[in-house]
């Protein structure tokens, strides 16, 4: 049965929340007119201020008719039936609401409304704000909603609606010719990629940093447009802050995902989508950086307005590239296009345009300092700071937007054909890399500087305990790893030692500091926390990339062809099942297939679950049991939890040492993407073990059994299989089948065969069934030994029976393994970074929150910097 | 001069560092006639080529090899460029799993002893994401 009610609420819900938001941004503007404020008329202001609660509701409405139709399993509707399946748990139907375009669409403009409605009521304690920042939010609402409105005016299409059904998308489709109310039974699912509880929180976190960095554009916009241009600075710092840390915490959480789930080895891949949001995010915290300096020194006021309004537009930029197809060949994972690039780069103009000119028009009247900046001041150090990460930002835009350029000059009809790096790594480190260790200097002077008591003199003497603790540590890390008791390899790189003398400086003077102002007021020292941070991530990503180091180099001396001797890294190593293989430090062996069972912990051996017709269930062939609990008998019927999810137990043994540990890295063979692979991580305290399948025999292709021997045996015989000795311990009628239902008449036959494996002895069972006359016969495999034992027939007057035995090649997996030293000082970090922008958020919201407290500015004086 | 000028032009000079240096580094798409061009003239540089894989009238892949047994860095096809010039290319890497099914398919890399070494192979398939030919299955239950 169709419900296309909940899809017309959807709809008319979206309708609604874009013409409140026409009225909305219109009522805001009129509220903001001189004129109007002049006269203390507020009509206008309730007007808006309706208009935008009325737009929040409807949205609210719009999310809930969207989950509903993916919760309730509304499978009429496209959105549910692309996106989700009925299998799929309910936190990953979370998920789906934002794995196409227009769910997180929604969720953008959902974090706007939520932000909108704080600050109305905030605008409630400094009035003059209100109608200009929330005309702008508004005026951005009516952009975003637009791109999911789904109206069709003559050709133009304006956004795409996720309320769409499944007979209107498809309309090619001869089903729905025969039934136009034809209602799929399942959806084609999520992308199992996404099946993971960080693809739950990241995009919410992204977003919302998406969403906040529009409220300091906001204020700059509206600071620009009132003549108000330095008295918004105060309020928008401490929602530049927030924006940075929900934007760096969603990026970093997206750079673990990635981690944990993709199987590139790394967290961050350089791939043009990562870049979209590293190169705001960048820009951000340079605008941070000059808002500070401006509070205390008054100048740097230009620069603020451009940066937050940079950054802004970066965003949009961001939304471009990843939502609008231009990135076609060249990432792997942007959005598909819905169409909508003309839309999108309306959005994109608009606010560039309207952004660009106001702060030409305007730029004369925006006051400046004349006085030039000391070289011994914290603000010339936190501009020079600021500099290096707008350029750092700059190369990875220039190399990021190569694909926009081939477009761009495509639409003049010139042809070009530039590509991105071929190493894309190479060439974004060789940068970035500078970028580092010029912001970890720098964190380490600005800080120190702008801290300082006394003039020229107190600095050298500030700078000399960190400066001889970060010598010390340097030196004792490098000698360390020479003696091998830090990572893999010696730390000689110069390029990389100067990277971790300046993180290690930006550290100690950041430490320095933070014990300056313990005794003082230790809330202020949230720019060093997050500086230490920071410098914190610096040091987890030089070791974990530039020491990583391949486990699994193929020793074996089989090489296909020897034309390439060198420089060829052979990074995989096939596994035969149960053979042991040495690597590195380790004996590794693989021990076959596992799946994941709903209730038991842990995974349980393939072997022990007998299939059924539905995939999701499965019939116990053996007692399943982790540790002393058993879980399952014989016979019972089991729920998988993914049966397209097959994990493979990869055991790792120190040969040092007995140390044994557990992998069980993921493989799924998807029909529309091919073989995904998981890593699975051993986490320890100096690093991660990291570990991925990178081939599998193709498990949808029939096993190639050797011709089929027979063996005429009678109870007590043994015998010689694939090497293996085997006894044949006997045969007896058994009354229940797993799987097959027997009638009375019918006989089944179950045979015991001993088969002694190197690791263990096996039991196959193979059985014989006659039901209706007909002879079935349900063969037992040993996947470890590679072999299928089928019985064939039973004599009982002469005690024999006759064994089919097929062999066939063994189960094996192609592995890849690395070690990532230290990766775990770049979460850290991430986390201590958090910190300390949630300790500036505080304390810059006491500032903004209460206006009186600003005027006092010998008191609020230090304030943090680079 | 000014403290702010000297930044300035620093700055600029970055920058214009930045956008050379860039410009060195990108890459192009090629065929492999200009790739084979390249490794006469000793440029090393690696480059993109755009191609198909080689098949026979039947649909069926023809000179792909991979035998992981005896060795499972090592994976071999025929690609076909958009100038239908054929060139063998070796992978060091274990086969992507679903090559077969891929359409187009994008490698970078630099031609060696007459043969294009691949370092990156990016697949296209025909629905990556969009499900529109599942239609048909889903529909007949």
């Amino acid at each position: 049965m169709i419900n296309t009610l909940i899809g017309d609420i959807g709809h008319a819900s979206v309708i609604v929340a874009f013409v409140a938001a026409i009225v909305s941004s219109y009522a805001y503007f009129m509220a903001s007119r001189a004129a109007v404020e002049a006269t203390g008329d507020t009509s206008w202001r309730k007007l808006a201020r309706g208009a935008f609660y009325v737009h929040g509701a409807a949205v609210f409405m719009v999310i809930f008719a969207l989950f509903n139709i993916i919760y309730e399993h509304r499978y009429e509707y496209y959105y549910a039936w692309s996106h989700s399946s009925n299998h799929l748990a309910v936190h990953y139907m979370i998920s789906c609401f934002w794995e196409g375009q227009e769910g997180s669409f929604l969720l953008w403009i959902f974090w706007h409304v939520l932000l909108g409605f704080v600050l109305i009521r905030g605008g409630k304690k400094n009035k003059e704000w209100e109608a200009p920042v929330m005309g702008i939010f508004s005026f951005v609402q009516l952009f975003l909603t637009s791109m999911i409105l789904g109206v069709v005016i003559g050709d133009l299409k304006i956004g795409s609606s996720p309320f769409i059904l499944m007979r209107d998308f498809m309309t090619d489709a001869p089903v729905f010719a025969m039934d136009p109310n034809f209602v799929p039974q399942d959806g084609t699912g999520l992308n199992p990629l996404l099946q993971n509880y960080w693809m739950v929180i990241h995009p919410p976190t992204l977003f919302l940093g998406f969403a906040a960095t529009l409220v300091p554009f906001a204020f700059a916009m509206a600071g620009l447009w009132k003549n108000k241009f330095s008295e918004w600075i105060r309020p928008a710092l401490p929602w530049a802050h927030f924006a940075a840390v929900s934007l760096g915490i969603g990026i970093m959480m997206g750079a673990y995902w990635a981690y944990e789930t993709l199987n590139f080895g790394g967290y961050w891949n350089w791939d043009p989508v990562e870049n979209a949001v590293y190169i705001p995010w960048l820009v951000l915290i340079g605008a941070i950086h000059t808002m500070i300096a401006y509070r205390r020194g008054k100048s740097g006021l230009k620069a603020s307005f451009i940066l937050v309004i940079t950054s802004f537009i970066l965003i949009l930029y961001a939304t471009f590239l990843t939502r609008s197809g231009i990135l076609g060949n060249a990432s792997v994972h942007s959005f598909t296009d819905l169409g909508l690039s003309g839309q999108l780069f309306a959005y994109l103009g608009a606010f560039a345009v309207l952004a660009i000119v106001l702060l030409v028009y305007k730029w004369k009247q925006i006051p400046t300092s004349e006085k030039e900046l000391s070289t011994y001041s914290g603000e010339f150090w936190v501009f020079i700071g600021a500099i290096v990460l707008c350029l750092a930002a700059f190369q990875v835009l220039f190399t990021t937007s190569i694909p926009v350029y081939n477009s761009f000059l495509g639409f003049f009809g010139i042809e070009s054909n530039a590509a991105l790096p071929a190493d894309q790594i190479a060439h974004y480190t060789k940068f970035q890399l500078w970028a580092g260790v010029g912001v970890a200097i720098l964190t380490g002077i600005g800080q120190l500087l702008w801290w300082r008591k006394s003039d020229k003199g107190g600095f050298t003497e500030a700078i000399m305990l960190p400066g001889m603790l970060t010598l010390l540590f340097a030196s004792l890390i490098i000698v360390l790893s020479k003696l091998g008791v830090i990572g893999n390899e010696t730390i000689d790189n110069p390029v990389y030692i100067i990277l971790l003398v300046a993180s290690l400086f930006a550290v100690f003077a950041n430490l320095s500091i933070i014990l300056n102002l313990l005794h003082k007021k230790v809330t202020l020292s949230g720019g060093a926390v997050s500086h230490i941070g920071i410098a914190l991530m610096l040091i987890g990503i030089l070791f974990s990339s530039g020491y990583s180091n391949i486990v699994s180099e193929n020793t074996s001396g089989l090489v296909y062809s020897r034309e390439f001797p060198e420089e060829i890294n052979r990074d995989n190593v096939l596994l035969w099942r149960n053979a042991p293989v040495e690597m590195d430090k380790y004996t590794v062996s693989y021990h076959g297939q596992f799946q994941e069972v709903e209730g038991v912990p842990g995974y349980v051996n393939r072997e022990l679950l007998f299939p059924t017709a539905d995939e999701y269930k499965a019939i116990a062939r053996g007692r399943i049991q982790a540790g002393d609990k058993v879980y399952f008998e014989i016979g019972d019927t089991l729920n998988l939890e993914s049966p397209e999810n097959t994990y493979y137990e990869v055991q790792y043994k120190e040969r040092e040492g007995d140390k044994t540990f557990t992998l069980y890295p993921r493989a799924q063979v998807n029909p529309n993407m091919g073989l995904l692979a998981s890593p699975d991580i051993k986490h320890f305290a100096d690093k991660d073990l990291y570990t991925h399948v990178s081939s599998v025999p193709d498990p949808n292709e029939e096993k190639d059994w050797g011709d089929l021997k027979e063996y005429e045996l009678a109870a007590g015989d043994t015998i010689i299989l694939n090497d293996y000795v085997a006894q044949f311990n006997g045969a007896e009628v058994i009354k229940t089948v797993p799987g097959i239902a027997l009638k009375e008449g019918d006989i089944a036959v179950q045979a015991d065969v001993k088969i002694f494996g190197e690791r263990k002895t096996y039991h196959a069972h193979p059985v014989l069934i006659y039901k209706d006359g007909m002879a079935g016969y349900y063969p037992e495999v040993v996947g470890d030994l590679g072999l299928r034992m089928t019985l064939l027939n039973v004599d009982p007057e002469q005690g024999k029976f006759k064994f089919g035995v097929n062999t066939t090649q063994k189960d094996y997996i192609i592995l890849k393994a690395m070690e990532k030293p230290f990766v775990n000082i770049l979460w850290i970090g991430t986390i201590v970074m958090s910190i300390g922008f949630v300790m500036a958020i505080v304390r810059r919201n006491k500032e903004g929150g209460t206006p009186k407290a600003a005027k006092k500015p010998k008191k609020n004086k230090e304030v943090q910097a680079a | 001069m000014k403290k702010t000028h000297i930044i300035g032009i620093l700055v600029i000079a970055v920058a214009i560092v930045i956008i050379m240096s860039s410009v060195g580094d990108a890459s192009t798409y090629v065929s492999f006639g200009e790739a084979i061009e390249r490794s006469e003239d000793g440029d090393m540089t690696k480059v993109h080529v755009v191609g198909r894989l080689k098949k026979d009238p039947q649909g069926h892949i023809v000179g792909m090899n991979y035998d992981p047994l005896v060795d499972p860095n090592y994976f071999t096809f025929m690609l076909v460029d958009t100038n239908r010039y054929e060139q063998k290319v070796v992978y060091f890497n274990p086969k992507p799993q679903d090559f077969e099914r891929s359409e187009q398919v994008v490698i970078t890399g630099n031609m060696q002893n007459n043969v294009f070494v691949a370092d990156k192979i990016l697949l296209k398939c025909p629905s990556k994401y969009t499900e529109n030919e599942v239609q048909a299955n889903t529909a007949s239950l």
